[in-house]
């Protein structure tokens, strides 16, 4: 669970501001993941994870800042080096965002029709490659309403998948599961991590998922509109100076959260 | 499946060489970059090779492959997989140990292409039958809709305090304020084109006055009306299924059920009620409209605008406007009343919002069209 000896960064993230409407929801926002690690965006409700996630991926415009994956910034890429990076990673929503309408097989080929040559029957194989990594080869010819919503998440990393990209982010994979599901998901994101490298960007509140997974974590604050802690989580939790992070990490209630 | 450490910086693209084996096998030499987007041309050959030599040992060689996911994975994989006689098996040797391990996750042999599924049979009485319970299902549903929005629109009539008036101020603001401007559009062109096509042909006979009293009734008994109708089951239907579907997607009216909400009474009659309330307006507008557009075509075959006025009329007389006033309450509720029919109906997902709006259009023009020719033969037979 140890991040590589010598890391590398992968997704590197410089002075990001956001948000909506004037209101700005993260300050100077400036972090690394490196390469092969799982990293876990953490913190309260409202206090910006998704909107981050969401800058990161470049389905946002940041007020000011950069997001550079593998090197190049998504924030000012257009048309083909746009596209160049989105191959480089995949994304799996809160709620799966499959297409209903398609087979599990069918929403994990869709990318490899849209961006490679390959003959059908070889996409078929690799996206059957996909689910059976995933656990679902036996659910390829399912619709996402036919399986459960953990099966369905698990379906959308097969999605994300597809085209083996670098970095995987997820969003609130472990929301709505019940424990033994969402321990069962937290056992594949290792699985993946470790056997395939891939790099993972994780948003997620879920404490059990947190010390499961994660090698490193930031945590967000709304009162100081960006990063108060950054680390292993066992870490913080033991020995972090602000009572709001221990607070967090030991799911205390009562304190009232201060900036750090 | 993803990028390793030895991953090269520069993308050699994928290679792959034929050569027969000294002990008289094939030897198949990848090399460079085994990824999804460039494989695609050496998995064919390979497939090829492999196909061309059935009863010859099969080695691949991928000591000269730099990198490989699981695009790469899934050809080795693919070509693993491929019924051989005991005696020629392909095997691979010189896999790096990084893509050895991905290539270990997976037995080729799971793979095996799953049988063609038997081809579709057409069984003609079983399909009319099917039909016919759907179509008998269909009825059904219509008539239990029917008859629970009457008893929700008798319940309104009877304790009007229990109506949603909000939400009906709202619709009424989303059905026919907001429709104010594709109404006066088109009714204005109809107006036009009517007038115009008409008085081409009667000037040949100097009768283009009488351009007036053709669009007067033409507009202000049926087209002024109907037009208003379609328009708005075209907007107004539509919207409402795709709302209602949308909140039967997301399961906000399962919602109004366990809170012991009627899901007809909540939703269903406020729409119905601001379409009965908004149509008939909005049908009188397109007739002023429709009417006065005709007035100012006709200004360009030197009819002025008070003499077209007057013959509009003395052509058009408050019967007419009765007989194309009173359609139009029956046909908002038409129009409300299959918007939210087909909204409550809907599937699951995204396309089942689609499927439902479409419906919704579909099925109201159709029954707009038809109710209207049943006014048409009611009229004739009392002389309307």
């Amino acid at each position: 669970m140890s991040p590589a000896p010598d890391p590398e960064p992968i997704v590197r993230v410089e002075g990001l501001v956001a948000g909506y409407d004037g209101n700005i929801l993260l300050q100077n926002v400036s972090f690394t993941v490196n390469r092969g690690e799982v990293f876990v965006i953490l913190g309260g409700s409202g206090c910006g994870k998704s909107t981050l996630l969401k800058h990161m991926i470049g389905l946002y415009q940041p007020i000011a800042g950069k997001v550079l994956i593998d090197g190049d910034d998504i924030v000012t890429a257009e048309g083909a080096a746009r596209r160049a990076i989105l191959t480089k990673i995949g994304v799996m929503y809160q709620s799966g965002a499959l297409f209903g309408s398609m087979t599990l097989l069918e929403n994990v080929r869709l990318p490899l029709e849209e961006y490679t040559v390959l003959d059908q029957d070889a996409m078929d194989l690799i996206a059957r490659m996909k689910l059976k990594l995933v656990g679902l080869e036996g659910f390829a010819g399912h619709i996402p309403s036919e399986i459960s919503g953990g099966m369905q998440k698990r379906a959308a990393i097969a999605r994300a998948m597809a085209l083996d990209p670098g970095i995987l982010f997820l969003d609130e994979p472990s929301a709505g599961l019940d424990p033994i599901t969402s321990a069962e998901l937290d056992a594949l994101i290792r699985r993946l991590a470790g056997s395939l490298h891939i790099t993972f960007v994780i948003v997620t509140h879920e404490l059990p998922s947190i010390y499961a997974i994660s090698d490193r974590v930031i945590m967000l604050d709304k009162r100081a509109k960006g990063i108060i802690a950054e680390g292993d989580p066992k870490l913080l939790r033991d020995t972090s100076d602000n009572p709001w992070v221990r607070q967090f990490f030991r799911r205390e209630a009562e304190l009232a959260p201060e900036a750090a | 499946m993803t990028a390793v450490a030895s991953e090269p910086s520069a993308k050699a693209a994928a290679g792959l060489a034929l050569a027969d084996a000294a002990d008289g096998g094939r030897l198949l030499t990848f090399s460079g970059r085994l990824d999804s987007y460039s494989i695609a041309g050496v998995w064919r050959e390979a497939r090829a090779a492999a196909a061309a030599a059935p009863n010859r040992r099969i080695v691949i060689d991928a000591s000269a492959v730099d990198y490989c996911d699981g695009g790469g994975v899934a050809m080795l994989v693919d070509l693993l997989r491929q019924p051989r006689p005991a005696d020629a098996p392909i095997s691979v040797r010189g896999l790096k140990p990084q893509f050895k391990t991905l290539l270990d996750q997976f037995d080729p042999h799971a793979f095996e292409a799953p049988a063609a599924p038997p081809p579709p049979q057409t069984r003609t009485v079983e399909e009319i039958g099917r039909g016919a319970s759907q179509l008998f299902r269909d009825m059904r549903t219509q008539i239990a809709f029917i008859g629970e929005t009457t008893g929700a629109l008798w319940f309104a009539l009877t304790h009007p305090q229990r109506v949603r008036w909000k939400d009906v101020w709202y619709e009424c603001e989303q059905v026919g304020a907001n429709a104010l401007p594709i109404v006066t559009l088109i009714s204005f062109l109809l107006g036009v084109i009517l007038a115009f096509q008409a008085a081409v042909p009667m000037r040949q006979f100097g009768a283009e006055i009488f351009v007036a009293d053709l669009v007067g009734l033409a507009i202000i008994r049926e087209l002024g009306g109907l037009m208003t109708a379609i328009l708005l089951a075209g907007r107004s239907g539509a919207a409402f299924a795709a709302e209602i579907g949308t909140m039967k997607v997301n399961e906000e009216l399962n919602a109004l059920t366990t809170m012991g909400l009627d899901p007809v009474r909540f939703l269903v009659v406020t729409r119905i009620i601001a379409a009965i309330l908004m149509v008939p307006l909005l049908s009188l507008y397109a007739n002023l409209v429709g009417v006065l557009a005709g007035g100012l075509t006709m200004l360009s075959f030197n009819i002025p605008l008070v003499t077209y006025l007057k013959e509009v009329d003395s052509a058009v007389d408050l019967k007419d406007l009765f007989a194309g006033m009173v359609k139009t309450p029956v046909f908002a509720v038409l129009i409300a009343g299959i918007g939210c029919l087909r909204g409550l109906q809907t599937q699951t997902g995204a396309s089942g919002v689609g499927i439902s709006a479409t419906r919704a259009v579909v099925s109201g023009i159709v029954l707009l069209v038809a109710v209207d020719g049943i006014f048409a033969v009611i009229y004739y037979i009392l002389d309307i």
